[in-house]
């Protein structure tokens, strides 16, 4: 139980940045060509039995392929800091996570299975209480300091110590001891069985550092990754360079320039005039059109961004009464919404569940679009000519999506105001911390973020019933069939009990210059990978 | 005029004083707290907390506005809460960048306006001067950001004479630099130009009207001559007026301005401190443009009691 709760509040969504991220960074990620099938087996070659694996760390550089070149990528939200132990934000992950730091473990790209990193193999005991990892050998980090056990145990250690500060430490609660044994050998004990923890170790928290290199992590990030930090000039890009005594495949560009835009315009703008060669999210999808036919590729994926339509449920609110709740659900036309408001590009998906998880089910049946049961739901609930405050976030998906939400449901008969709050400082205050609203529109995009948004009555969605954390609960302690049975129940229950409304998933939208390769055709991890890009 | 120069002075330290004590206080009220915006939505009240106490900003507000006025003073703005990064030397950075952007557009205006306004106050009977009037009354209507916009569309993206935005130091790329300066000047100086113009226009068309032009016509100088000879000096007061709050608008229009075109200017950090709660950013920016502000009204102030010596006497 407390495994749950601290990890519901843990990765709890990282929403709201979350949703800068989706706008800036969310299409970081493991691509993967089925969504469907992906990920299926994130944590199953390691539960239980042996998982020996042989991922591509340990290939040498193919030096014919090195170049001199410098790639452009351009992004929207340049991160507050280089810091993502105290600072939140997709945007600092989404830069050095795989790049400049390395994880013990990772999700493969292709078949969305955890896969080596820096960990060679491990192996979990038959309690699965105890991971084994064997480290890969000879690894250095930029600052010429071996990477030992030592290493890996002082980084996981330190998530929990006051030195994290974000919220996202709390998914490594559940760890009662790591211990380095010999120079290439980490054993972590947990306190409970954690189906969450090795998937953990892939994101941000499994990061490795340099004992000796954590003095100034917002200015001079110290990892082993494939790249090392160069520059930051601030208020327009930071500059990585290629790692020459990186232990993996050597990548393919020299020097990676990343360049931030706040406005999509500017950001299409370069894409146009040859400023980048790459925009690694696209704000507007409308604007593709400028894009099609002119000698541009276009990449369309998936992403982990379910775009949320929350609804308060605290006592006296109107929106408490889950007949009201419904009848919002039903007076939605979800197809013709995303049609509008983000160009049809996306996928309608009916609960808190990306098709990229093993626990995906449709379930866009549940309250298909039909305003006369809206009608006479509404009228069954006696709130006809109810009035309800949307406040959105100043993000284009949310304010594109906010005024389509608006006149739906005025069509069943309810009064819809909207407030637009900038964000995140006015839409945090308001919306998050105060919940203070009626409804509101924001992609969570962290990666299986079901329990962290729904699973705590706290959380600013204000659902967690006892009964869902329940069956969260029994999905993470439970065994790898069990978590993906107890998941999808979980996720009908929030979709039944009309827990928010869940308007599509966000699409991973990327343009570039057509001899780029290499580009993560889905965003569905925090990391935008840098080493598998190359030109033609 | 030593006096009234003294008195100017003195009514600009208390314009500073009430200033800043402004742009403190409503930092102060602004919702969104920097330590949440740093810790993310889900950060526990505790370590909300601590981090605040670690910015400081659990200190009495007084001990705070105390401690940032004599970093001002000493020309120290502090450090910025998440980055850690000194405050100073980015605004010094960024101050550079939008000094080139205003100074171009004002040089631009300048040079645009003075004679296009002398030609619509002389010919303002014939069809020429009426035309560029109209032409003019039409660039004073179009935003810079707008016309900023238009540009990009069209020289950049189209035509791919320039590049769309960006920034290079000078010293490192002269050409890249012209080229990047280009059209944001342009778009702010479209404006300013249009808006000087006509005040040029006026200015000279009242001097064109007074008793000593018509006597130095009557005495066989052409108009222009006369003007020249005559009439500046008198036409320049007003002049000089509008270009010290036109000056003031440009360097409030460049914030705009920078972003259209990304360019690393004041006015990026002004947008980007805020929408990161970095307090003390945004209060030091914001410091920078109302000194900015305060010293060209005192400049224009000055300017009056040289070009006019009318002024001068009645001070004494």
């Amino acid at each position: 139980m407390t495994a749950t709760s601290t990890k519901t509040r843990a990765r709890l969504a990282c929403a709201a940045f979350a949703a800068t991220a989706l706008l800036t960074g969310c299409n970081a990620g493991a691509g993967s060509s089925d969504p469907t099938t992906d990920a299926t087996d994130a944590q199953g070659s390691t539960d239980g039995e042996d998982a020996t694996a042989s991922g591509p760390v340990a290939a040498p550089p193919p030096d014919g392929s090195r170049s001199t070149e410098t790639v452009r990528i351009g992004l929207v939200a340049e991160p507050a800091s280089l810091d993502f132990t105290t600072t939140d934000g997709a945007a600092i992950p989404q830069l050095l996570l795989d790049n400049v730091y390395e994880t013990l473990v990772t999700v493969d790209a292709d078949s969305g299975e955890i896969v080596p990193m820096l960990a060679q193999e491990w192996e979990v005991s038959e309690d699965r209480l105890t991971y084994t990892f064997t480290l890969v050998d000879g690894v250095t980090f930029s600052d010429g300091a071996e990477l030992t056990a030592e290493d890996v145990k002082f980084s996981l250690e330190r998530v929990s110590s006051d030195a994290w500060t974000t919220s996202l430490k709390a998914q490594f609660d559940v760890i009662d001891s790591v211990e380095a044994p010999d120079d290439t050998t980490v054993v972590v004990t947990l306190a409970e069985p954690s189906n969450s923890f090795l998937y953990a170790l892939t994101t941000r928290v499994g990061a490795i550092f340099d004992t000796e290199g954590v003095d100034d992590l917002a200015n001079t990030p110290v990892g082993s990754g494939p790249f090392v930090f160069d520059s930051w000039d601030r208020g327009s890009k930071i500059t990585l360079q290629r790692n020459d005594s990186y232990h993996g495949e050597s990548p393919y560009f020299a020097t990676v320039e990343m360049h931030y835009f706040r406005d999509a315009n500017a950001l299409n703008n370069a894409m146009l005039t040859d400023a980048i060669d790459v925009v690694s999210t696209v704000q507007a999808p409308e604007s593709l059109a400028e894009f099609e036919g002119g000698g541009y590729q276009i990449v369309e994926g998936t992403t982990n961004g379910e775009v949320v339509l929350s609804m308060n449920q605290n006592e006296g609110e109107p929106l408490s009464d889950p007949t009201l709740r419904q009848a919002v659900r039903h007076a939605i036309d979800h197809q013709s919404l995303m049609d509008t408001c983000w160009a049809g590009r996306g996928s309608l998906i009916g609960s808190m569940v990306p098709p990229s998880d093993p626990w995906y089910e449709d379930r866009t049946g549940d309250f298909p679009f039909d305003p006369d049961q809206a009608r006479s739901l509404i009228a069954e609930a006696d709130a006809e000519g109810q009035e309800l405050r949307l406040r959105i976030p100043t993000l284009p998906y949310a304010v594109a999506c906010g005024t389509v939400v608006e006149s739906m449901l005025e069509d069943v008969g309810l009064e819809v105001t909207i407030d637009e709050l900038e964000f995140p400082s006015a839409w945090l205050e308001t919306v998050y911390t105060n919940e203070d609203y009626d409804m509101s529109i924001v992609a969570h995009v962290e990666p299986r973020d079901l329990g962290n948004v729904f699973g705590d009555p706290d959380y600013y969605t204000t659902y967690g019933t006892e009964e869902l954390r329940t069956i969260l609960d029994e999905a993470d302690t439970g065994t790898e069939e069990e978590q993906v049975a107890k998941m999808k129940e979980a996720a009908a229950l929030i979709s039944q009990d009309a827990a928010a409304d869940f308007l599509f998933l966000l699409p991973n939208l990327m343009v570039a210059d057509t001899d780029i390769t290499g580009l993560p055709e889905n965003a569905i991890k925090e990391a935008f990978p840098l080493a598998d890009l190359a030109r033609d | 005029m030593i006096l009234r120069l003294l008195q100017r002075t003195g009514v600009l330290l208390a314009s500073l004083a009430v200033a800043s004590l402004l742009v403190f206080g409503f930092m102060r009220v602004l919702p969104g707290d920097p330590a949440r915006v740093a810790l993310g939505i889900n950060a526990s009240d505790e370590a909300v907390a601590q981090l605040r106490a670690q910015f400081g900003l659990d200190r009495p507000v007084v001990v705070q506005y105390l401690e940032w006025v004599r970093g001002l003073v000493l020309l120290d703005p502090g450090v910025e809460f998440v980055s850690r990064a000194p405050i100073g030397p980015q605004i010094a950075d960024r101050i550079q960048v939008t000094l080139w952007l205003v100074l171009a557009a004002m040089l631009l205006a300048v040079v645009v306006a003075v004679p296009v306004g002398v030609w619509m106050a002389v010919r303002h009977r014939h069809l020429d001067g009426v035309v560029m009037s109209g032409l003019s009354q039409v660039g004073v209507a179009i935003p810079a950001f707008l016309a900023g916009i238009l540009l990009i569309s069209v020289f950049a993206v189209r035509l791919r004479w320039v590049p769309s935005g960006g920034w290079v130091v000078p010293a490192q790329d002269p050409v890249g630099f012209l080229q990047r300066l280009a059209l944001p000047a342009i778009s702010l100086a479209l404006v300013q130009a249009a808006v000087l113009a006509r005040y040029v226009r006026s200015a000279v068309l009242d001097v064109l009207r007074e008793d000593y032009l018509r006597t130095a016509r009557a005495k066989g100088l052409r108009p222009v001559e006369a003007l020249w000879r005559h009439g500046f000096r008198n036409a320049a007061v007003p002049v000089v007026t509008v270009l010290g709050l036109q000056l003031a608008t440009l360097l409030v229009g460049a914030v705009v301005i920078e972003r259209v075109f990304v360019i690393p200017g004041l006015g990026s950090l002004l947008l980007d401190s805020v929408a990161k709660r970095e307090l003390l950013t945004v209060q030091a920016v914001v410091m920078v443009l109302v000194v900015a502000v305060l010293v060209i009204n005192f400049v224009v102030d000055t300017l009056y009691l040289i070009i006019d010596p009318r002024l001068r006497a009645g001070a004494r």
